[in-house]
């Protein structure tokens, strides 16, 4: 318990740590926010009031203070160029984004463990190759090489698809789902072959446990020594790559969603990036960095609970 | 051609057999790097025959063999090993022909096994008693609530403290020795014909190795069990064998009772075995002028509060041995980083030669260095990989005597000479040396240095007996040709005996004995010197028995 | 040794070896200047324009060769700097210890707790997207993985016993880095090396395709997919071809790295 305790603390720390780096980063490199929303053609007088308007003239730390506080209490500020409300604009695009991310894990997750265990089973085999070279080619093709492969063969050969996921309030379930096939698809692509072979490698050090040659020769069936002697001690690795993998997919989410034009939290994202509208940068910088140091504190806690040396200390 | 008269030891004529392998030829494919891969013959044409309730000890080196041909009884493979050719006749029929269901028929049930790790061989996430009884009730030859009382029968047997609780423990909550005997129960509880141990006591302290081996001793006794036990020590097996078969590179030496083994050994190899520990050296007596004084040394790891070295003092004396001995734990290798200077002591002087060396290995000078070289147990890792022989032990002539060029290589092949190896090895790398070449090599690389003392730190203990025996010969002619000092750590006493002049026993961190050999070595003993010298394996009948009634009747008497 | 070449890793070295002679002759090869309107939008593959033209009439293929260049020249000035950015002071680290190691890894973990993908576009929300500034920002991010490995297997290595012998000799910190350590970490390191450089290269088509890599008119492969991609909608594959150029390009790379790998790891002596 105290172990998992520190963890959680370690993650809030990072977390406190991360919203420095992010309100550094964008602060303290050159370049002013004035400047750049209202361009070259700026006079002095308009760069003076907008400075004043957005509070550019406190020193940095009373602006990271009150960014942070309003982070805090749910007020992640305005939108430069639209002036609209962030949080406002952000939360549909987070479930959207949450949408894709969920429904592409819950088929990416039990998809990958089957055929990590088949490459286990059947090691060395053809199998086991082909899917080590599907890994090979999966983690040099960049998502965007995938995702256009699909739209031009499912969306505009086939036209089983729509090319754009556009997904709005009230869609049917059932229409969302399809709107969402093919980036799902991509994004599945992408991270399958990862969590595969790390599935593979968890199992496959589990398999070669002396324990498990112990119960081989205590003439135990196969599906016995996997289910009684391997599988408790594989799910906690098991757990730690799906939840690192998950970590993947939400960052792949970025590419993807520009690629089907889907409208979540990566689409937002670039948009505001190129734009140069850095609060929403850095707001939605913070979600994605704390979304990922979530997944990996899970990852850390599962490994830790799963541990039968922790849980039951001498 | 197999000589049966000759080779089957004498049996009486109604033994009715449990085991028979005949002519057994098991092969695996290795993959050599860059090669494609091949079949080597592991084990090549051993026949062997096994009565019911008696004892068959395995024993030969490393690459003999003996756990694939034990293992071979269950009809398992380790890694990609197959049996190629013979017959394995188990209670009358041939389990090659069965298939893997008859393997998992037999596995757990007439045949059970007990590994050389028990710390890896249980399963870090189930309790001990479920581990205990699941191959009765896989086979279903007991009821749960039967096995149960079976297994803390059997617990209690084996004088396993707590019998009636223990089995509710995990494996990472039991001691190594503990968890020794709790995998001879779990081999015992389904009452198997036959058992495989397979270097079960390999992994202990000696203190400890001699109780799990008496309650092996004793189970199979009141159990009436057969067993093959292999292990690379003929003491230890001479005192539980009924028959011992000698095994060298996969093929049967010698098969004989055990007394006539260590007896009469028929074969040149076998001989060898048996008297490997006799080396020749006189002892000799401490010099007024010690070599170097380690006074009152205190030491601690990372400013801890447990002090691993406390209070240590100890002389060596020029062109002598002091041997330091100890099990793990007790502060011997501890002992020589302090010597070195890698943990520099929180109290007490180390004088060097006359003079007093610095704490702390970076304030000392480059001849304090030279002259006290270290050479360490695994040769492999003390060797790096990527330089040649010629530059591993060049080196030390480079840095401290600034040997370049011609002069540095014949100095070189000097040394190589001098190792018994020959300039021929000049240009090789570690990992194309066994062994005990590897070991030479890093001998040759502290003479490099022309020091006036080594610390041989278990320098043996990873090599099988021949090779090692050959090492410390090599150590001791040096000693003579170079009179360097040697301060040798080292948990084997019967290595202890044959080349000290000078012991310290240590036991937690403390020096509980030392003075000359054979004053250390006479009575009366100290509590702990006694346990430890007890607790040695002799190659004798009834050693075991002695050294157990011996402890009993001091217990007794206490 | 080139004769125990496997046939998947000799074309990876093929591809390999092509690519990087391409980026480097560009301007001797390419049949067309690179950002001149010589044709009709999305022409397709003819004698005189092997892959067609592009969305703006320019001729494909010498877009590509040119886009070689670029994406293989910032690639490369990356892996460069994160490379010896992170074996340095991951190296350092391990050998000096102490406080040094206890910050650099500090800060690492902190700078690896956000993706990188989406730290690199916090902080191009402020800079320019110019040549410089993205070879500085995909070199430091990344050399954050470099240092993490070399920092792990320099400390693997030197607490092995003959980096030990070696200090007991006297040696001092230069020859245990560069005699005794660097040797034995470097097939792990040159196979890692590959592994850099293919994520620099989807790190900055990555960028290009969303428009914040390299700016027009120059183009790198990630920015042609940008450029060509509406023709997807209408069944013109264009987009696909430097897309797939940079999948090609990646996987030979890989393949080459594993090659290298096993090969040089089966030098290595000792025990497993």
């Amino acid at each position: 318990m105290k172990l998992i305790a520190q963890r959680i603390a370690l993650g809030v720390l990072l977390l406190l740590a991360v919203s420095v780096l992010i309100f550094a980063g964008t602060e303290i490199l050159p370049g002013d926010v004035a400047a750049s929303i209202l361009g070259q053609a700026a006079t002095p007088q308009a760069l003076a009031n907008l400075r004043e308007e957005l509070g550019l003239n406190d020193p940095a730390i009373v602006r990271y203070f009150n960014w942070l506080g309003g982070v805090l209490t749910g007020d992640l500020g305005t939108a430069l160029t639209t002036r609209q409300d962030i949080a406002t604009t952000l939360m549909p695009r987070l479930w959207n984004t949450l949408f894709l991310a969920f429904w592409t894990a819950a088929v990416a997750v039990p998809l990958a463990v089957i055929l990590g265990l088949l490459a286990v089973r059947y090691r060395s085999g053809p199998i086991d190759k082909a899917i080590s070279g599907f890994a090979l080619a999966s983690t040099s093709l960049p998502e965007f090489f995938i995702g256009y492969l699909l739209i031009l063969f499912f969306a505009v050969k086939l036209q089983w698809f729509p090319s754009i996921s556009t997904v709005y309030d009230g869609m049917p379930f059932w229409q969302k789902i399809q709107a969402i096939v093919l980036p799902g698809t991509a994004l599945l692509l992408v991270v399958l072959a990862h969590m595969m072979r790390m599935t593979r490698a968890a199992i496959l050090n589990v398999m070669q446990s002396a324990y498990i040659e112990t119960a081989e020769l205590k003439g135990l069936s196969q599906f016995d020594i996997i289910r009684k002697h391997a599988f408790p001690n594989a799910i906690a690795p098991i757990v730690n790559v799906v939840m690192l993998n998950l970590a993947f997919l939400v960052v792949g989410v970025v590419v993807v969603e520009v690629i089907f034009v889907y409208p979540g939290m990566g689409q937002y994202l670039v948009d505001h990036v190129a734009k140069r509208d850095v609060p929403v940068v850095q707001a939605v910088g913070l979600i994605f960095a704390a979304v990922y140091i979530s997944l990996n504190i899970v990852a850390d806690i599962a490994a830790i609970l799963a541990n039968p040396r922790l849980r039951h200390p001498r | 051609m197999v000589d049966t008269a000759e080779s089957v030891p004498p049996r009486p004529a109604d033994a009715e057999l449990l085991l028979e392998i005949r002519n057994l030829r098991i092969e695996a494919r290795v993959y050599p790097p860059g090669e494609d891969p091949r079949d080597v013959t592991i084990v090549d044409d051993v026949s062997l025959s096994l009565p019911k309730g008696k004892v068959l000890g395995l024993i030969g080196e490393s690459g003999a063999g003996k756990s694939t041909i034990g293992l071979s009884a269950m009809g398992y493979g380790r890694g990609g090993v197959r049996i190629t050719g013979g017959e394995v006749v188990l209670n009358g029929r041939d389990i090659m022909k069965g298939g893997i269901r008859g393997f998992r028929k037999l596995r757990g049930r007439e045949v059970c096994y007990v590994a050389q790790s028990a710390a890896a061989a249980f399963n870090p996430a189930h309790k001990l008693m479920d581990q205990v009884v699941e191959a009765a009730l896989v086979h279903g030859t007991a009821t749960r609530a039967e096995a149960e009382r079976r297994a803390k029968a059997l617990f209690k047997k084996l004088s396993l403290p707590n019998p009636d609780t223990i089995g509710d423990r995990y494996p990472h909550q039991v001691s190594g020795g503990q968890l020794q005997r709790v995998m001879t129960a779990m081999a015992l509880c389904s009452e198997p014909d036959m058992i495989v141990f397979d270097e079960p006591t390999t992994a202990l302290d000696v203190t400890t190795q001699i109780d799990v081996l008496a309650a092996i001793k004793d189970a199979i006794r009141d159990t009436g069990v057969a067993a093959l036990y292999i292990t690379h020590d003929l003491a230890v097996v001479a005192q539980i064998a009924d028959e011992i078969m000698v095994l060298r590179h996969g093929k049967l030496v010698e098969w004989g009772g055990t007394r006539q083994i260590i007896k009469e050994p028929r074969k040149e190899y076998t001989n060898a075995l048996v008297s490997v520990h006799h080396i020749e050296h006189v002892e000799q007596a401490p010099t007024p002028a010690p070599l170097l004084k380690v006074e009152n040394v205190t030491a601690a790891y990372g400013g801890s509060d447990v002090k691993v070295l406390k209070d240590v003092s100890v002389d060596i004396h020029p062109g002598q041995t002091l041997a330091v001995v100890g099990e793990s734990g007790s502060g011997k290798s501890t002992l020589a980083r302090a010597i070195t200077g890698l943990l520099p002591p929180e109290e007490g002087t180390i004088t060097f030669d006359g003079r007093v060396l610095a704490n702390a290995l970076h304030d000392r000078t480059r001849n304090d260095l030279r002259e006290l070289q270290m050479i360490y147990q695994m040769a492999d890792v003390a060797m790096n990989p990527r330089q040649t022989v010629g530059t591993i032990i060049g080196r030390p002539l480079e840095f401290y005597f600034n040997l370049r060029g011609r002069e540095r290589d014949a100095r070189v092949a000097d040394l190589l000479e001098k190792i018994e190896m020959g300039k021929g090895f000049i240009d090789r790398y570690p990992a194309e040396l066994s062994g005990g070449q590897k070991q030479r090599v890093c001998i040759a690389r502290a003479l490099a240095a022309d020091p006036k003392l080594i610390i041989c730190d278990e320098v043996t203990s990873a090599l099988d007996p021949l090779v090692a025996n050959g090492i410390l010969k090599l150590l001791l002619g040096l000693q003579k040709e170079e009179n360097v000092a040697y301060l040798f750590i080292t948990h084997d006493l019967a290595t202890v005996k044959s080349i000290a002049d000078s012991i310290a026993v240590m036991y937690r961190g403390e020096v509980v004995r030392y003075g000359p050999k054979t004053q250390v070595l006479s009575p009366p003993f100290d509590d702990y010197t006694d346990l430890l010298l007890r607790s040695v394996p002799e190659m004798e009948l009834g050693w075991l028995e002695k050294a157990i009634a011996g402890r009993r009747m001091e217990s007794a008497g206490n | 040794m080139l004769k125990t070449i496997p046939v998947g890793s000799a074309l990876g070295l093929f591809f390999t070896v092509l690519f990087l002679f391409v980026a480097i002759f560009a301007q001797l090869i390419a049949p067309y200047p690179g950002s001149q309107i010589i044709g009709g939008v999305w022409e397709p593959m003819s004698a005189e324009h092997w892959l067609g033209t592009d969305n703006l009439g320019r001729d494909l293929l010498s877009r590509m060769i040119y886009g070689a260049q670029v994406t293989i020249f910032i690639s490369v000035a990356a892996t460069a700097l994160s490379f010896t950015l992170g074996s340095v002071l991951g190296f350092a680290a391990a050998v000096i210890g102490g406080w040094f190691e206890t910050v650099m890894s500090r800060f690492v973990d902190l700078l690896m707790s956000i993706p990188t993908l989406i730290f690199g576009l916090v902080i191009l929300s402020v800079l320019p997207s110019t040549i410089p500034v993205l070879i500085l920002v995909m070199g430091i991010l990344d050399s954050t993985r470099v240092y993490r490995l070399s920092r792990a297997v320099a400390a693997d290595i030197n607490v092995m016993d003959f980096v030990e012998a070696a200090r007991l000799r006297g040696e001092g910190t230069r020859w245990i880095i560069f005699r005794e350590i660097l040797p034995n970490a470097l097939s792990p390191l040159v196979s890692e090396l590959g592994l850099r450089f293919i994520y620099a290269v989807l790190f900055l088509s990555a960028l290009s395709f969303l428009g914040l890599g390299v700016q027009p008119p120059a183009a790198d492969w990630g920015g042609m997919v940008k450029e060509n991609k509406e023709g997807i909608v209408f069944g013109i594959s264009a987009a696909l071809i430097p897309a797939g150029a940079i999948a090609v390009l990646a996987i030979s790379v890989n393949l080459v790295a594993d090659w290298v790998l096993n090969r040089t790891s089966s030098l290595k002596g000792g025990r497993g």
